[in-house]
């Protein structure tokens, strides 16, 4: 199943600045072409001039890649990188200015929630009028129709005009519409940040399913949750041009963190995006291993060292620490609060003061993770908070004996677990694990 | 995905996307394979313009009925233009029914790209779809005010002979004009925005450069075959002889009519898919 299914090659977009091109008058034209007068008829069709001009920029440029069969891969960028673009010109919406793209087997494109439907036509109508456009059969649309009602969970609606559904019910309908597109390949945009969670997990599935099935799918989308979860290899669009191309785990940390590597250490006096009292700053926070050697990258089961630089600004009572890690799609992962070690006692800082919070063998999965420090006098007082000011890597290390590469799909964090047989064959001479066993196994 | 097996199985030439070039990229097998897009385009506006009006189909006869009875009052009782010794009101109806097709063909297709910009800038499919159900939505009209075309003929006493049996080939005409002229105007409309504005105008003149108001016997024999360059001189001259038998056939316009139809259709044809690359970056 190694079949390149959409090839390109220096595929290149120019447009107008300004995405649309203006309108263009018909008298304006007439008086062109008084001096031109073989262009009325060509349209807008650049002049030689133009090209260098600083009215049009390079939406995508030079853009080549192979997409394989089966194959769900993600399209990152931030906005204006040329996502869409690129999509429209796979989809054969717009045509590249140069280059080329081939494509094989049939292609659908989920640009939109909706595209096509009317406001006057009922439900049902609609259905036919959207599949239509997609690119469906009638008769593909009628052999479907029921299992498209079910999903879009409108079916008490079904001859009532489009109208008067609510928003979440007409953007129910369109994807339950194109979730049943029976293409061999998918292009999809954006199109999943509909509806309620319930409806928006229901839509993810489907998507899913895309992948199960074999058939590939391009999946552009702002919600890097999504994005992980359904896509194995994404490619990173910057200002028009493929910045990199592989396993989705390495792309998504270079676009959330930025291009440079992280660095190992971060200085705050001049920060300005503080929460709290202010009455101490943490003024620098730097990350080293057992050595004490500065670092940003960890392997899975290293300790990790944060060295906290404190400054004193206003007598405060004495403190509490927090170091906070979370994923960069923001979900809190470790919460270490300085109370956990009976043999801490809340700090006073003097002038200046340094924090060393250590954690022994971090089991957190391959990835980059964002660090905050809380420092406060009580949970519910907050003295100072910097929030994701310095991120750190961790790489699957040992645990690439496991043989397949681990990332946020599977888990978060890595525990090992003990197996054995206990009944239906032979069993195990090994002894039976215990639950109520004391110590942790490591 | 078992509905079409053979997507699947045997693997098809691989599509290019090029940059737009050469004078014809027209793909007959893809307008082929979406002609049930045609059809859905035209139930579409159908539907949607039966749900919007009061009185519905009545409007299909309601306009021809009005013009004609403002032509028989005016050109006719008062103007008295000639009419080739048919009744006045028949006379009229019978130019008419061709003309409010053609007029409205114009009409909906000038504006068809704009009005589906949304759709053309999110999904591809031939775009020649557009104006071609453009041209065909109003043809449900022209059978509806045909039909009181029947009912006009029993009540003259117009007996319909063999000629008749050439109706669908001046209508199969009055559909090509009303298509060829559709694509040069969907397409400039769509980069011109200034063209909807341009059409009622060249609606009105192209109405009294054809023989609507009046009969084509009034245009001297040598300049007959100029006259007939305008396809819709052919159309209705045809439409009346062939529903009335009445005068003679056309067929001194007929050869330059169904030249320049062709030349319509091709040209717009040609037009429209050297615009069809650029439409969804301007529309």
């Amino acid at each position: 199943m190694s079949d390149v299914v959409i090839r390109t090659e220096n595929l290149g977009k120019r447009y107008r600045i300004g995405e649309r091109e203006p309108y263009l008058a018909l008298r304006d034209v007439l008086a062109r072409s008084l001096r031109a007068p073989a262009r009325l008829l060509g349209g807008r069709r650049e002049t030689a001039s133009s090209n260098g001009d600083s009215t049009h920029i390079w939406a995508l440029d030079d853009v080549s890649f192979e997409i394989r069969q089966g194959e769900v891969v993600g399209i990152i960028g931030h906005n204006g990188a040329g996502k869409s673009t690129l999509l429209k010109i796979l989809g054969r919406v717009t045509k590249p200015t140069r280059g080329f793209a081939e494509v094989r087997g049939r292609l659908g494109t989920l640009l939109e929630v909706g595209t096509g439907f009317h406001s006057e036509l009922t439900g049902r109508e609609n259905v036919f009028l959207s599949g239509a456009v997609l690119g469906m059969s009638k008769a593909d649309i009628r052999r479907r129709f029921d299992e498209i009602v079910a999903f879009s969970e409108v079916s008490r609606f079904l001859d009532t005009p489009l109208k008067h559904y609510s928003s979440g019910m007409q953007m129910r309908l369109a994807f339950a519409v194109a979730a049943h597109l029976e293409t061999d390949t998918l292009l999809i945009d954006e199109v999943l940040a509909v509806g309620d969670a319930h409806f928006q997990k229901k839509c993810l599935e489907k998507v899913g399913e895309v992948a199960q099935q074999g058939r590939t799918a391009l999946f552009v989308s702002h919600s890097m949750a999504a994005v992980a979860a359904l896509c194995r290899k994404g490619i990173l669009l910057e200002d028009g041009r493929v910045k990199t191309l592989g396993p989705i785990a390495d792309l998504m940390s270079q676009y959330l963190s930025g291009a440079e590597p992280a660095p190992d250490t971060v200085e705050l006096t001049s920060h300005k995006h503080r929460q709290g009292t202010g009455e101490v700053w943490v003024t620098a926070i730097s990350l080293r291993d057992r050595s004490g050697r500065p670092r940003s990258h960890f392997e899975y089961g290293d300790d990790l060292c944060f060295d906290i630089s404190l400054e004193c600004r206003r007598p405060s009572p004495p403190l509490h620490c927090v170091v906070e890690i979370r994923t960069l799609l923001g979900v809190p992962v470790l919460h270490l609060y300085s109370v956990d070690d009976p043999t801490w006692s809340p700090i006073v800082v003097r002038a200046k003061s340094m924090v060393r919070c250590v954690l022994e063998h971090c089991d957190l999965y391959p990835g980059t993770y964002s660090v905050s420090v809380w420092l406060g006098p009580s949970p519910s007082g907050e003295t100072e908070l910097v929030r994701d000011v310095l991120q750190f890597h961790m790489d699957q290390g040992t645990l690439r004996r496991r043989g397949f590469e681990m990332n946020w799909r599977h888990g978060l964090v890595h525990r090992d677990s003990s197996w054995a047989v206990i009944a239906g064959s032979e069993l195990s001479s090994r002894a039976i694990p215990q639950l109520a066993s004391d110590g942790r196994r490591r | 995905m078992n509905s079409e097996p053979q997507a699947l199985g045997i693997k098809p030439a691989a599509l290019r996307i090029a940059p737009p070039g050469g004078w014809c990229d027209l793909s007959l097998g893809e307008l082929w394979h979406a002609r049930e897009l045609v059809y859905f385009f035209v139930w579409r506006d159908i539907k949607v313009r039966y749900k919007q009006t009061a009185i519905g189909a009545a409007w299909a006869v309601f306009q021809p009925l009005l013009t004609m009875a403002v032509f028989t009052l005016f050109f006719g009782r008062l103007a008295k233009i000639p009419s080739d010794g048919l009744p006045y009101p028949l006379f009229y109806y019978c130019a008419l029914l061709p003309w409010m097709y053609f007029a409205a063909s114009l009409q909906n297709a000038t504006n068809v790209i704009v009005e589906q910009q949304r759709v053309i800038t999110k999904v591809f499919f031939p775009r020649l779809v557009l104006p071609l159900s453009a041209v065909t939505s109003p043809l449900l009209d022209f059978a509806i005010s045909f039909l009181f075309l029947v009912l006009m003929m029993v009540y003259y006493g117009a007996r319909p002979t063999l000629s008749l049996l050439l109706l669908p080939l001046f209508l199969a005409l009055a559909i090509l004009t009303a298509l060829g002229v559709g694509l040069w105007l969907s397409a400039l409309n769509a980069i011109y925005r200034d063209i909807r504005y341009v059409v009622p105008f060249l609606v009105q003149f192209w109405m009294f450069a054809s023989p609507v108001a009046y009969p084509s016997s009034l245009v001297p024999g040598r300049w007959r075959w100029l006259y007939g360059l305008n396809p819709m001189a052919g159309v209705i001259e045809g439409f009346r002889w062939a529903l009335t038998s009445h005068g003679n056939p056309p067929s001194g316009l007929l050869a330059p009519s169904s030249t320049a139809v062709l030349l319509l259709v091709a040209s717009g044809t040609l037009y429209f898919q050297k615009m069809e690359g650029i439409i969804a970056d301007v529309v």
